[in-house]
């Protein structure tokens, strides 16, 4: 991607230089046709080259315990008995790119993390100082920090892919279509088609995860119990944390109005009373 | 003109390596803060080696803090005095007359202390949070929250508290850098400001040179009569 095509960089005062139009792309995860294959954690890193990661058993299907900075995808699996029926319950967890990147937001380095026009977030890790601002930030604990490079890593959502018309390499490699990449109006179209499916199939509850407190995320999920998303380890709502928001707002500007201030009060203190004397009270 | 000692080497050597760890915290700090002081950052080695030793400075200005509860506790304790000043103190600010007698330390001085010790275990705690925040588990994400809340309110407590030090000690009081630096006041000095403190100099001085006999400006550097 390019200059042209940045919508907001991090921790810059300026406006950021995108210009160009770009359609919203979105990465749709239907849960509900998902087999935990994993092949999409295989595709990414391969396509990523990322080091290999040993695998952890956990008593399930799940490969990692969480994702680390060298593992992008993980589909987490969770078992869930409903009814006289136990399903299988497999989420594909990776950063959400969202419309409101707490990351983003949170982020002193400028020029660390990017959003571009087309609504991927990505991060620039020649410019991360390695604060971990970014996982205060998340709402999704997706950021990772690696402790040999001191810098902090997630998926790119394949921006390099993308940039050239192709799709992330873990929906390329799906086999079930349960992952499908265009823009975000027909994922969600194809999304709701599916949801509608579902609930004709005894699925009532199910609904799209599409968060509205981070401003709707460019990975959009369906889920079965769409009405209880922590069955899939996502929070219900999640939102920029509160102490994130203060932080960047309200008590940023009123402590840089303060520490102004404190200048001030010294210049005005000096004009208008000046230096203590302490020889007028000789012996 | 006579001079006395105000500061003994430990305090001197000990001021300084708060102030100047502070001041690269304060740099550093800032730069983190707000995109527009990020430069700071810049001309102090760039954003990485300034995230990287900024935490290191922190425990450096904690051991200089601890070290200057250690000497100067005592000297901070509140008296009754401090309160006849603090009524006064806006007459201090204006400098005008009347302010009631200050002991080795004035009212202000002690809050500034006290701001910088408690505001010190603050910054120390929320630090090593924001320091190992890989290292927070998701489940006690409220630490991350909570540390970064505690980190800002209580840094610009400190500013506050810096800017006005600052300000006072090279600005507004003739040779109180002067003391920090060299040690040393006229008796004229501490007449004006410290008038309680040179009394009591005066006093174990006194007593010092009687019983011991040694000489009176190593003796005296702690300016406390003992209990």
């Amino acid at each position: 991607m390019e200059t042209l095509a940045l919508l907001r960089v991090s921790a810059s005062s300026s406006p950021a230089p995108g210009i160009r139009l770009m359609p919203t792309v979105t990465k749709l995860v239907d849960t509900s046709t998902c087999i935990g294959c994993k092949a999409c954690e295989v595709a990414c890193q391969e396509w990523n080259d990322l080091p290999p990661e040993t695998t952890v058993q956990m008593g399930t299907y799940q490969t990692l315990p969480d994702l680390t900075e060298n593992f992008w995808n993980l589909i987490k699996f969770r078992e869930h008995d409903e009814g006289d029926r136990l399903h299988w319950l497999m989420r594909k967890d990776q950063c959400m790119h969202c419309t409101e990147p707490g990351c983003l937001i949170a982020c002193p380095a400028p020029g660390a993390i990017v959003q571009y026009t087309n609504g991927i977030v990505d991060f620039q890790q020649d410019q991360c100082i390695g604060c971990g601002y970014c996982m205060t930030g998340c709402p999704f604990n997706v950021p990772k920090f690696s402790q040999k490079t001191r810098r902090v890593y997630k998926c790119t959502m394949c921006v390099d892919r993308v940039s050239v018309g192709l799709q992330p390499a873990c929906v390329k490699a799906c086999p079930t279509s349960c992952l499908q990449f265009g823009t975000k109006e027909a994922m969600l179209e194809v999304a709701h088609k599916r949801v509608d499916q579902l609930k004709e199939n005894g699925f009532a509850q199910a609904a799209v995860y599409d968060p509205p407190g981070v401003g709707g995320t460019n990975v959009v999920t369906v889920l079965a119990f769409g009405d209880r998303p922590e069955l899939y380890g996502l929070p219900r709502n999640p939102t920029i944390p509160l102490a994130v928001r203060l932080w960047k707002g309200p008590i940023k500007a009123i402590g840089n109005l303060a520490i102004l201030g404190g200048f001030v009060a010294a210049a005005v203190h000096f004009v208008r009373f000046g230096r203590k004397r302490d020889d007028a009270d000789k012996e | 003109m006579n001079n006395i000692q105000r500061y003994g080497f430990a305090e001197r050597l000990v001021h300084a390596v708060a102030g100047l760890s502070y001041v690269y915290l304060l740099l550093t700090g800032l730069a983190f803060w707000t995109p527009a002081l990020y430069w700071m950052a810049v001309v102090l080695g760039g954003g990485y080696l300034s995230r990287v030793l900024h935490p290191w400075a922190g425990l450096v200005f904690t051991g200089a803090v601890v070290w200057m509860y250690g000497v100067w506790r005592r000297d901070m304790r509140i008296t009754p005095e401090d309160r006849a000043w603090r009524k006064a103190i806006g007459r201090y600010i204006r400098n005008a007359a009347g302010v009631p007698p200050a002991g080795r330390f004035n009212y202000g001085q002690k809050m500034l202390f006290w701001l910088m010790a408690w505001g010190g275990v603050a910054l120390l705690v929320s630090g090593l949070v924001m320091w190992f925040v890989a290292s927070v588990p998701w489940e006690l994400r409220i630490l991350r929250y909570g540390a970064t809340l505690v980190h800002a309110v209580a840094a610009l407590a400190t500013i506050g508290g810096f800017i006005v030090h600052v300000y006072m000690g090279v600005a507004v009081v003739p040779g109180g850098l002067h003391a920090v630096i060299h040690g040393e006041v006229s008796e004229q000095w501490a007449r004006h400001h410290h008038p309680l403190w040179l009394a009591e100099q005066r006093a174990f001085s006194g007593k010092a040179t009687a019983s011991v006999g040694g000489a009176p400006g190593e003796n005296n550097r702690r300016g406390d009569p003992g209990p």
